[in-house]
């Protein structure tokens, strides 16, 4: 599904047409490729591009939040050989705005590669396409084929004395080829393990060259920043929170979809352009920022807006601006259970704390909700978690550790109502209802 | 593990070496071994599944230890290192998705083809699989037809329509 | 350098080192499993966590690099609470029966537990099981009880060379296994039973046979190739139970191969000769001491009496010790003789008398390590010097650029910069070549003979490579050694060296290499090599320690010498069949675990060791054996009372080096000779069948180098002959043998390999030379 609603549409204007307005013509007639042709033929020098970008305050948006023109910054300059990569492994539950930035605009991306490619001297690039969107890779694979036949990829770009190419390298089912050394195994085709940093990918990164690594939609933002000016960019956004930002929204709204909104947008506005709570139910909870932050109740999240500082502020992060809204149906127990179970599937099973408890995790969380939970559970998943944060090569313990504390220190009662009375505090036929699935009230 | 018993041919078609070939061109000439995600992935699709002889055949064909693309081919969860059916369906039942019905879409494919996740119909049609997410939550309630085919908004009438077109 | 503080301690450390290698130099200990020394870092364990000042998650000793001014706490509660997260991790899915397990008492996830681990563990979910692998003879599988530490899978790629182990699968799932089917089968495999932190990875020979605190550690000397590993031989009841590496940087660093680890399992075979033996009246008797003693001296004494001393002839394992050879070739050089040789594989003895000294490896073991360019001639390194390869392979990977000379193309595991691949007849010719690129590179003359040789494409690329470095060796393996023109390729790669400003030498074949030279246990004068002892056979032969029809060049003509003579005598350890045929009288003598002795290895280096257990049933150490023949035939100066006496005549002290080493030589005149016709023979000594203590270990027997020996061919030499893989050829020139047809990619032309040391291939006779191959 396409766009459903922006306020201030940049990166999401050529969406529109849907499927038919992707292609090189489609991209051109929105100017497309200028920017790429303007530094080109001003041969900017790539500390002025480099410096443009730090003035847009553009912040990744795979969902670390790191400043994207510092990151550049960080690339050695002597080096003979160096890769740009762009991270579309989008597996983070909630999250699926890449995938549509591919669908309907593949050309921003690669024009934003291409122009990163010039910053940092490199003249080789690979776009990492998470594994269950093959159809998104074979389009982008198309795009490719439109751009290198038009001269915007290969030697000597547009007559300069650039030359860069790129190409697609899919994935095919690892959460964990998200994170940006384990996306880098990958391509070395070898299992997406996370390496230890330091060294970092600017110093050490793909086959063990200088790599700049960021998420499709902060490459897919460059054309526009540049565009429009770096601090213009800023101003659309918060200071320190530069730009627009996709939303994912997800679960019980009347209308799930992406939604690109200006950095600082409240809440309760997003939550009004996705057609508000579905049959009008009670919000009862939001991950703001895909599965792995920590959960926010109603009335929290009712207060903040999305940006990363208000959501930081706020106890949670607001990671890759996937916004999974979750009404009065909803059993936390078993919302939770879902999630330990998902970082338990992925844990890439490298470093002890991780392999070893996020199975531990899950089987507690399981056992409460199946009945079988101790009084003691809840102040044992909390050890398990500090004993796995910030003792693992990734994040992907802490990721799998925020949502058990953050679940149970919200929505504690309910977690002891599940103990005690070896039953969800949710009714389940409300909780069977919340789905939508059942709509004709069929069995 | 075991790896069941069936004896395939496990050499490559040239049709599927030459689609090999066009991946390998994508990584520096030192860098063969890039395309073995690939290079499984059309194997997979020519021979139905993985078997290690199939397995080896990739690796010596990228020059890479066997063991190396067996361990690719067992982390990422799309390789079947056994034998499924003609349609490979796999629900995405985590938690953006369940919140739409994903669970209860998989509930309905069980019901609708008799069979539990990781099981093959009797007739080697269907073989049904949990997904993570697919990054796709929007669509919910979504599901994968052979890893390649996305389908979005999974709703009763829509997988009885799926069902009925997979022939 | 920079300087760093650990729990309270200063210490200055080399830049890019990690914490955990500041912290080994100050002698704290971190908790750790996934490390290694000799690894690459993989920092999964998580065990080796620390605290560092200012940083706000405990960090990695492994994998932290140090710092200028940095402070590390290892005992800090930050550092303890982490240390003991990851240990009650690893705890939950690991099984508790440290009493069955063979790791038991020296592993190291129970040493630390109980320094870092609690009493109880909430964990109460169901184990992870694992199912065992097979892989192989060698090395037993427990695999529930592994940590996924990687150090296996690491060892295998980044050491052994390639990847046998990998870790499949992913999160609790995940497993460590070969791939589906396989065995680890490198020649280093029993390394990672070292390696493994835990019981996952056992010793299957040594598996339930004792508990490790009920084992007695002696040091000892591996009696097997030149390196001269060094050992623990671990006994219980004076039986070795096991042998493990004894650390040496300088020379087998922390491993050992197969060979070195398992041939013990040879030394309790059944064909163990522990009783004096004579035969009389073709009948073979069991006899004391005394009167076998006698009956041998007699007989010696009757054949110098009526043939004189000429006709007696001394052959000795190279693998005997010093002492042993010392005294052989004194008793026979007492008895008159100076036929008295230990090189006994060797065909070319042109050189004799023309050496300057004692031929060896021309550098230290640890020098390798440091070369950046090497040519290695002749040799089928990965199995004939299994940690001399892999010294090569580290060095390759650090940019040293390694080229090979050789009639075969044994992948070497090792990136290797050229390759030269002849017949055996073509090797002289091929170096020639090599030698003279190199002069012309270096614009200076080559060698007068050398005028006629032009340098083709391969010996230039191999030229340049080798004057493009700083730091050059030519290295002679057994097969350069072995070869009928030695003495043409050894004055050629000292050309060779000395045009590159670099060095030659050999890689010692056997335990005693260069220690048989320094023995004197060579033909002096008019004596006979061991080749011409045998073409020209003698009225008796004293056999030391040694299996002559499998241990020499030609063994058919070994045998065939030995069964004509009138009296041999043998010292061995073990008896076969051959041996019953054409021996007189069969002395049982100690093998290197029950005898004290002294291998000089082939960089000089003398290394003694003790013995590791009694002697097992009337076994005596042969050095005392040959002291008691000596005092029997009344020769002068049979007057020891130690093996450390001995030691002290041959060598004047206690040298850490022998003295004398040098591989230069005066008067060889170079044979570029290419014999011509015929389908070459190209004999290996396949690893396992290489002397008589690694031949009788079963599980060595069993593992995948011990296959039995084929006819290797060229895919154009199967076809020339017809035949395909597997079909059976009838091959020799006189005796015929059949053996299967096999596909060597990679052999050259006109040549044929079939493995010698082997009962099957025994008729054939020389290891060099021209063999009839045809369908059968
Ligand atoms: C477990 C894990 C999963 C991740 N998944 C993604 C992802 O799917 N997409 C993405 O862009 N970044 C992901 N990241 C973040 C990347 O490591 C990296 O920070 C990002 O790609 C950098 O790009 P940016 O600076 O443009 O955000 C993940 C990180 C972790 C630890
Ligand atoms: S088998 Fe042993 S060495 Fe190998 S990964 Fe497991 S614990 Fe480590
Ligand atoms: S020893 Fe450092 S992480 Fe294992």
């Amino acid at each position: 599904m396409a766009l459903i609603d922006t306020i201030n549409p940049l990166l999401t204007t050529g969406w529109s047409k849907g499927d038919d307005g992707w292609s090189l013509k489609d991209y051109e007639a929105r100017g497309g490729y200028k920017q790429l042709r303007r530094v080109l033929e001003s041969k900017m020098t790539q500390d002025d591009l480099i410096a443009e970008v730090k003035k847009s305050v553009l912040r990744g948006r795979g969902g670390a939040g790191f400043p994207t023109g510092l990151k550049w910054s960080f690339m050695p300059k002597a080096a003979p050989e160096k890769y740009v990569v762009c991270n579309t492994d989008e597996g983070e539950p909630g999250t699926f705005k890449d995938r549509d930035l591919l669908r309907f605009d593949p050309h921003s991306t690669i024009e934003g590669m291409i122009i990163a490619g010039y910053a940092v001297g490199a003249k080789l690039g690979y776009n990492y396409i998470h594994g269950e969107i093959f159809e998104i890779y074979q389009r982008f694979e198309a795009a490719l084929d439109q751009a290198r036949a038009a001269g915007y990829l290969g030697n000597n770009i547009l007559g300069s004395d650039f030359s860069f190419d790129l190409f697609a390298h899919h994935g095919w089912g690892a959460y964990i080829c998200g994170e940006e050394t384990g996306l880098l195994e990958s391509i070395e085709g070898k299992k997406g393990q996370p390496r230890y940093k330091p060294p970092f990918p600017a110093n050490f990164g793909l086959y063990g060259k200088p790599t700049t690594i960021n998420n499709t939609e902060t490459f897919a933002a460059i054309p526009f920043i540049l565009g429009m000016g770096g601090e213009a960019y800023l101003n659309l956004g918060k200071p320190n929170n530069g730009g627009t930002k996709l939303f994912s929204i997800s679960g019980h709204v009347n209308r799930p979809g992406n939604y690109e909104v200006p950095m600082g947008t409240p809440f309760a506005k997003l939550l009004e352009m996705a057609g508000g709570m579905r049959g009008g139910r009670k919000l009862k909870a939001v991950i703001p920022g895909g599965s792995s932050a920590p959960v926010l109740p109603a009335d929290v999240i009712m207060d903040c807006t999305m940006d990363y500082d208000s959501i930081a502020k706020a106890g949670s992060m607001l990671g890759s601006g996937a916004v999974i809204v979750m009404d009065e149906t909803v059993c936390m127990v078993k919302a939770l259970e879902r999630l330990a179970y998902f970082y338990f599937e992925e844990s890439c099973g490298q470093c002890t704390p991780c392999r070893e408890g996020s199975g531990w995790l899950y089987r507690v969380v399981h056992r409460i909700e199946h009945g079988e939970g101790r009084p003691e559970d809840l102040d044992l998943l909390n050890r398990v978690t500090d004993n796995m944060m910030g003792k693992t090569i990734c994040a992907l313990a802490d990721a799998a550790a925020f949502p058990v504390r953050s679940f149970i220190k919200h929505f504690q009662s309910e977690f002891e109502y599940h103990i005690n009375n070896k039953k969800c505090l949710v009714d389940p036929d409300v909780q069977r209802a919340g789905s939508g699935f059942f709509k004709a009230g069929a069995a | 593990m075991n790896t069941p018993n069936i004896t395939v041919n496990p050499e490559l078609s040239p049709e599927a070496l030459k689609k090999i070939d066009r991946e390998v061109a994508k990584y520096p000439a030192d860098q063969k071994q890039s395309a073995v995600m690939a290079a499984l992935v059309i194997a997979q699709d020519e021979k139905g599944w993985l078997s290690k002889e199939t397995i080896a055949v990739v690796a010596n064909y990228l020059g890479m230890a066997p063991m190396a693309a067996y361990e690719v081919a067992s982390f990422y969860n799309m390789y079947d290192l056994h034998p499924v059916g003609k349609y490979k369906l796999t629900v995405c039942t985590n938690l953006p998705c369940a919140l739409s019905g994903g669970v209860h879409a998989a509930d309905y494919v069980k019901g609708k083809l008799g069979i539990d996740f990781n099981e093959t119909t009797p007739d080697g049609k269907f073989t049904l699989k949990e997904g993570e997410c697919m990054g796709a939550c929007g669509d919910a309630p979504v599901m994968l037809v052979n890893n390649k085919r996305m389908c979005s908004f999974m709703l009763p009438e829509q997988i009885d329509k799926l069902l009925a077109e997979c022939k | 350098m920079v300087e760093i503080e650990i729990d309270g301690k200063t210490l200055q450390v080399a830049e890019g080192s990690t914490i955990i290698e500041a912290a080994h130099q100050l002698g704290t200990y971190i908790p750790h499993f996934c490390y290694h020394k000799k690894l690459s870092i993989a920092a999964n364990c998580r065990m080796c966590l620390v605290q560092v000042e200012k940083a706000p998650k405990p960090m990695p000793a492994c994998a932290t690099p140090v710092a200028n001014g940095m402070k590390v706490f290892t005992h800090s509660d930050l550092a303890v609470k982490a240390q003991k997260a990851v240990m009650e991790f690893l705890l939950i899915n690991h099984p508790l029966d440290c009493p069955i397990c063979d790791q038991g008492g020296e592993c190291q996830l129970q040493d630390l537990a109980v320094g870092y681990g609690e009493s109880a563990s909430k964990y109460e979910e169901e184990k992870r099981v694992v199912p065992d692998k097979d892989l192989g003879p060698l090395v037993s599988t427990d695999m529930t009880r592994c940590i996924n530490c990687t150090r296996c899978i690491r060892f295998t790629a980044e050491i052994a060379g390639f990847m046998e182990l990998g870790q499949s699968y992913r999160g609790e799932r995940a497993e460590v296994m070969p791939f589906i089917g396989k065995t680890v089968d490198t020649e280093l495999s029993g390394n990672i039973i070292d390696l493994c932190p835990v019981g996952a990875l056992t010793s299957k020979p040594f598996r339930f046979s004792a508990r490790t605190w009920e084992l007695s550690r002696r040091k000892s000397v591996s009696p097997h190739d030149g390196l001269g590993s060094n050992l623990i031989v671990q006994t219980k009841h004076d039986k070795v139970m096991r042998v493990l590496p004894l650390e040496n940087e300088d020379i087998n660093e922390c491993w050992l191969t197969d060979k070195e680890r398992f041939s013990y399992q040879g030394l309790n075979s059944p064909e163990r000769l522990t009783k004096p033996m004579v035969k009389q009246g073709g009948e073979w008797k069991e006899v004391d001491w005394s009167v076998a003693l006698d009956y041998a001296a007699h007989a010696l004494r009757d054949v110098a009496k009526t043939h004189g001393g000429a006709a007696i002839g001394g052959l000795l394992s190279p693998h005997a010790t010093l002492e042993e050879m010392y005294l052989a070739q004194k008793l026979m050089r007492g008895l008159g003789s100076e036929n008295i040789d230990f090189r006994l594989r060797q065909s070319d003895f042109s050189a004799d008398g023309k050496r300057k000294g004692t031929p060896w490896l021309g550098m230290k073991i640890d020098d390798i390590s440091r070369l950046d360019r090497v040519l290695v001639v002749g040799s089928f390194l990965r199995k004939d010097h299994p940690l001399i390869a892999q010294r090569l392979r580290q060095s390759a990977k650090k940019g040293a650029q390694i080229s090979v000379l050789h009639s075969a193309d044994d992948d070497l595991l090792i990136k290797l910069q050229a390759r030269a691949i002849a017949a055996p007849s073509q090797l002289p010719a091929q170096l020639a070549e090599i030698v003279k690129a190199v002069a012309e590179l270096k614009g200076v003359a080559a060698d007068a003979a050398l005028a006629n040789v032009g340098a083709g494409d391969t010996a230039k690329k191999i030229a340049a490579s080798l004057v493009s470095g700083s730091n050059a060796a030519v290295l002679l393996g057994n097969f350069a050694q072995q070869h009928p023109q030695a003495a043409t390729l050894s004055a050629l790669a000292q050309q060779l060296a000395g045009l590159l400003g670099g060095k030659s030498g050999f890689l010692g074949e056997a335990a005693n290499s260069v220690g048989g030279y320094v023995a004197k246990a060579v033909p002096s004068g008019a004596g006979l090599s061991a080749a011409a002892m045998l073409k020209d056979p003698r009225q008796a032969y004293v056999v030391v320690g040694a299996e002559a029809e499998l241990d020499c060049a030609d063994g058919a003509q070994a045998l065939a010498a030995l069964r004509k003579a009138a009296v041999t005598v043998v010292l061995s350890s073990f008896k076969s069949q051959a041996m019953l045929d054409y021996a007189a009288v069969l002395l049982p003598v100690s093998p290197f675990s029950e005898t004290s002795g002294t291998f000089v290895n082939t960089e000089g280096r003398v290394q003694s060791f003790y013995a590791a257990a009694k002697p097992l049933g009337e076994t005596r150490p042969a050095w005392k054996v040959l002291r008691v023949l000596g005092n029997l035939l009344e020769l002068n100066g049979f007057d020891f009372n130690s093996s450390e006496d001995v030691r002290a005549e041959v060598l004047g002290g206690q040298p850490e080096f022998v003295a004398g080493l040098d591989n230069g030589s005066d008067g060889v005149k170079l044979n570029l000779a290419s014999s011509a016709g015929g389908i070459e023979r190209v004999a290996d000594v396949p690893i396992h069948f290489a002397d008589p203590l690694v031949r009788r270990s079963l599980p060595l027997q069993h593992a995948a180098d011990s296959a039995t020996p084929a006819a290797r061919l060229n895919a154009e030499m199967l076809a020339k002959l017809g035949v395909a893989a597997g079909d059976k050829l009838k091959v020799g020139a006189g005796d015929t043998v059949i053996l299967a047809a096999q596909l060597e990619a990679g052999l050259p032309d006109g040549v044929v390999r079939v493995a010698a040391a082997h009962a099957a291939t025994l008729a054939l006779g020389p290891m060099s030379g021209v063999l009839s191959v045809e369908k059968a």
